[in-house]
């Protein structure tokens, strides 16, 4: 019996599948980062603790992504 | 007895019979589909880490942001007549290193920005007969009146350098930035 709970063709959709979230959370990231920074420069201090927070949830739901693709 | 699992046998790209395959191909076989897998576990890692990055980036700036700015005390720049209408000076503030200029528009009417292009830190150069604030690296424009911009590729303000004229010279006592 094999010992794969998935078959080939399965793990690669699935792990295109989780590769597509974590690039849209990088792009989200990104822009995150870059619209703070105008803020920053721009003098506006406001956004700079929520946009880390954010930018910490998208980290943290990467690294979450990441273990469930190792775990498999 | 292992059941043979076909799905895990080497498949060659071009899906032809490894009868068909080149010689060498046959010699050394690639496990093309693991191959791909492993490529794709291994970019979405890289792309965790450059996730990791940003959020560091995050950090860097909420760091400064918290750190905040040291306060500006008033600086004399220039004694009123000591710059005719039409004319601009340069000097620096808060800082020794912070660029600013000095543009007299009218008889009583004195501005200043700070000298760095928001695009890439260029030094601008007043063209007070136009009215505009010009930086010449990448043709950046910016409104001589309130620095805003007004072409180019710069998307925020300069900073305004706020002034007081006291006893006939021009005090900067202040920097505001702006968003827009």
């Amino acid at each position: 019996m094999s010992d794969h709970p998935h078959t080939r063709s399965q793990s690669k959709v699935i792990v295109g599948g989780i590769l597509g979230v974590v690039l849209m959370l990088n792009v989200l990231q990104l822009w995150l980062l870059t619209a703070t920074m105008n803020a920053y420069l721009g003098g506006d201090t406001s956004i700079t603790i929520p946009a880390l927070l954010a930018s910490g949830v998208c980290l943290l739901l990467n690294v979450g992504l990441l273990r469930y693709l190792r775990d498999r | 007895m292992q059941r043979h699992d076909h799905e895990f046998e080497s498949v060659p790209p071009d899906g032809r019979p490894d009868a068909a395959q080149p010689r060498w191909r046959r010699d050394f076989p690639i496990d093309w589909p693991k191959d791909e897998l492993i490529a794709r576990r291994d970019f979405t890692r890289f792309m965790v880490l450059t996730s990791l990055g940003f959020t560091v980036g995050q950090g860097w700036i909420a760091l400064q942001s918290l750190l905040g700015h040291p306060s500006a005390t008033a600086k004399p720049i220039v004694a009123v007549e000591g710059i005719p209408v039409g004319g601009s000076l340069t000097f620096d503030f808060p800082h020794e290193h912070d660029n600013c200029v000095l543009v007299r528009r009218g008889r009583n009417d004195f501005v200043a920005y700070s000298q760095k292009c928001t695009h890439l830190s260029c030094p601008v150069q007043p063209r007070p007969k136009e009215g505009t604030l010009h930086c010449p690296c990448h043709n950046g424009t910016f409104d001589l009146a309130d620095g805003r911009p007004l072409g180019g590729p710069p998307r925020r303000p300069l900073p305004i350098i706020e002034l007081e004229v006291r006893d006939g010279i021009v005090y900067a006592t202040g920097v505001k930035e702006r968003t827009s």
